[in-house]
């Protein structure tokens, strides 16, 4: 095998390479040219139709002294760390009870899945009716005869954001599951064994071999909880409308409110090249650390 | 809401492959969906089809409201697919669209049927007017600048029925100590926003209002008068604790119940009352201008003519405004719409007691020109973001509201 030289890689698969081009240029084209022309857009005054005159930075100081961005930035904030954590934790907790080679295994992947199929903003209206204090939780539970119970997180402006959070996770932690139990089961029965014979508890085993094994898995989930986060809209929509008062905006409804409502194109593409910028910083690292790592190896 | 953004999403695309099937088909784009505004809209189209030119409405409702229907038409218009005809309110939502020539100048035919003429006040027609050319035809007017009082409420606690904003204010903590809660407001953004408004009116007068929002005085809006507003405006807020509602016609049926003694409110409110079987004067009370200022503010709804390349129905769009610029359209229109005709000429006898009365303040010329024709949707939204802001939160203090919204102003645009 070795006297053959080395085919040109260019020229390898070229089958597949010339299907895959209109993918590329759609791809370049709708997406990378349509991101550039919003960025470059948000530099002028446009207002109903895009026009170029150019104002600078302006719509960018306006945004950062909007104290409905500001609001929005850091709902996001907390909706993203708590997000993040819970579905993780919750996920790989509910997939690895799962594992335990329990009955009725496929109807509990099942309910627990269910959530996923519903939309946001099902999601959201159903959670809307349950926190509402007149009708759901807080009313059942007085009803019970704990009279004092208060809980109505929707309409109490500093935690509102976290009766959004449980909708949320409530809807995506399912799906996190499955994930996780498909993770756990490519791991080798072998392992398992080993460990047991050396003597490690199963905690342990769990935490300094199963998970490290799993990265690949690991790093898919946290790709898509962390689009889901970057995206909230409809859910908030659904539950709040940004209420009470503004006390639940995030950054999807203000480029939305401003670009369609607001009229004012500028103002709106301003915000959302924030958001493509502040993924940005999220995932450049992040690729640098998994894909200039490999290099080295 | 934004539910319903997608089911007027799917039907506008359903609305679209049925255009064009006859020539003098035309497609008309509105966002009334409610009952009375259904059967309002249904007089225009009525008169449409038998105007004897053949032409046929094509009705083209968006569910939702305002604020759900605009993207879709403008994106619409702007995307080269128009309709035949759109509803707008007055005022500068359709500005941009006319500067870039989307829309079809309407002079010639304002004009030849004398509309300057007929609208009792030619101020009305200015909001459809840029440099000089009439872009649309203005259909009813709408003010926004009523205070709704259930009389019950007043008269079984032994209080009398407040004429105006001031004794509304001194007889609050009566009511609140009955359990019933002064001031009914939903938590939307526009409720606030347009009360904040409405208060200015009748609270600093016109002049002021016209300052701060024509002129885009700062100075004004960061002034006295304006500082007293906002200390009226922190006060209501107080009022309107525990009405924890979303919707406006939620919070006028907690006036019609008695629940809550009063709501700053729109025209459109009296339908409300009037569905719920209450008589103007007997069960409840309007005060226009909060009765410290009569006054009706000019809101209101205009249709715009996109322009087309088909001839038939360039034609049918002259022949749909000058329809519904008729006498017999306004009268059956506004009628059921339960506005105000845009004509002085005609007669609306079977009006209620508060209809009257703003048709008496608009022909004694006791009118203002509506937020919605003076500034641009995009300092509309600053301003609704900060009223909702104000009005939901007791910790923005009136100083500091204040201070945001004289910065808003200076920077309108």
């Amino acid at each position: 095998m070795a006297q053959y030289p080395r085919p040109v890689q260019l020229f390898r698969n070229l089958n597949a390479k010339i299907a895959a081009i209109p993918m590329i240029v759609t791809a370049v084209v709708i997406f990378a040219g349509g991101t550039i022309w919003t960025v470059v857009y948000s530099f002028t005054n446009s207002k109903l139709l895009p026009r170029v005159k150019w104002v600078g930075l302006d719509q960018y100081e306006r945004l950062w002294s909007t104290s409905r961005w500001l609001i929005s930035i850091e709902n996001l904030m907390i909706y993203g760390v708590c997000s993040l954590i819970f579905s993780l934790v919750i996920g790989f907790m509910l997939a690895a009870l799962l594992d335990q080679k329990i009955r009725f295994e496929n109807t509990f992947r099942s309910i627990f899945l269910f959530p996923f199929a519903l939309s946001f903003i099902v999601t959201g209206l159903v959670w809307q009716w349950i926190l509402n204090p007149d009708f759901g939780v807080q009313s059942v539970i007085r009803e019970l005869g704990w009279e004092s119970f208060s809980f109505d997180p929707l309409y109490n402006p500093n935690i509102v954001i976290y009766g959004i959070l449980i909708a949320g996770l409530w809807q995506g932690t399912g799906l996190i599951m499955c994930l996780m139990l498909a993770g756990l089961r490519g791991i080798d029965e072998d392992v398992w064994k080993a460990a047991r014979v050396d003597g490690i508890p199963v905690w342990k085993t769990y935490l300094f071999i199963i998970i490290p094994m799993m990265r690949p898995v690991f790093i898919t989930t946290l790709v898509i909880i962390a689009s889901g986060i970057v995206r909230v809209y409809d859910l908030v929509v659904a539950q709040t409308s940004g209420g009470p008062g503004i006390a639940s905006e995030v950054p999807a409804k203000y480029v939305y409110d401003k670009m369609f409502l607001g009229q004012n194109l500028a103002q709106g593409f301003a915000g959302s090249t924030m958001m493509l910028l502040s993924v940005l910083i999220v995932l450049i690292p992040w690729a640098y650390l998994e894909f200039g790592g490999k290099k080295r190896v | 809401m934004r539910l319903r953004t997608m089911i007027a999403a799917l039907a506008a695309s359903a609305v679209l492959p049925i255009t064009g099937a006859q020539a003098t088909d035309l497609e008309v784009t509105h966002w009334w969906t409610s009952g009375g505004e259904a059967a309002a809209v249904a007089e225009f189209a009525k008169a449409f089809d038998n105007d004897g030119a053949g032409d046929h409405w094509v009705d083209g409702a968006i569910a939702g409201s305002g604020g759900v229907a605009r993207p879709i038409m403008i994106s619409r218009i702007t995307g080269g697919d128009p309709m035949g005809a759109t509803q707008f309110n007055h005022g500068r939502q359709a500005e941009e669209l006319v500067q870039a020539g989307l829309m079809r100048d309407l002079t010639d035919l304002a004009d030849k049927e004398g509309w300057r003429d007929a609208i009792g006040d030619p101020k009305l027609l200015d909001s459809c007017t840029l440099d000089g050319k009439v872009y649309c035809v203005p259909v009813n007017i709408h003010s926004w600048q009523w205070l709704w009082l259930n009389r019950h409420v007043y008269e079984d606690n032994g209080l009398a029925v407040p004429t105006n904003w001031e004794e509304f204010v001194s007889t609050a903590p009566a009511l609140r100590e009955k359990g019933i809660i002064p001031l009914a407001m939903g938590n939307q953004p526009w409720q606030s926003s347009g009360a904040f408004n409405v208060m200015a009116i009748a609270l600093t007068g016109v002049d002021n209002f016209l300052a701060v929002n024509r002129d885009k005085d700062a100075e004004v809006a960061a002034g006295p008068a304006y500082a007293r507003l906002f200390k009226a405006a922190a006060d209501a807020r107080d009022l309107r604790q525990g009405s924890n509602v979303q919707d406006w016609n939620q919070a006028t049926s907690m006036v019609i119940t008695g629940k809550a003694a009063g709501q700053i409110m729109g025209d459109w409110a009296q339908g409300e009352f009037a569905v719920a079987g209450k008589v103007a004067g007997v069960d409840y009370d309007c005060l226009p201008g909060l009765g410290t200022n009569p006054i009706v503010s000019t809101d209101g709804d205009a249709f715009y003519f996109p322009k087309l390349d088909d001839p038939d129905k360039s034609a049918a769009q002259l022949r749909l405004a000058s329809v519904m610029f008729s006498k017999e359209a306004q009268v059956a229109f506004n009628l059921k719409k339960g506005s105000m005709p845009i004509r002085t000429d005609v007669d609306l006898a079977q009006a209620n007691a508060c209809m009257k009365k703003g048709i008496a303040l608009l022909k004694e010329g006791k009118i203002a020109p509506s937020t919605n024709q003076l500034l641009s949707p995009d300092t509309s939204g600053q301003i609704e973001d900060l009223m909702t802001e104000f009005w939901s939160s007791d910790s923005m203090s009136a100083e500091d509201a204040q201070k945001r919204y004289a910065e808003i102003i200076a920077n309108a645009d």
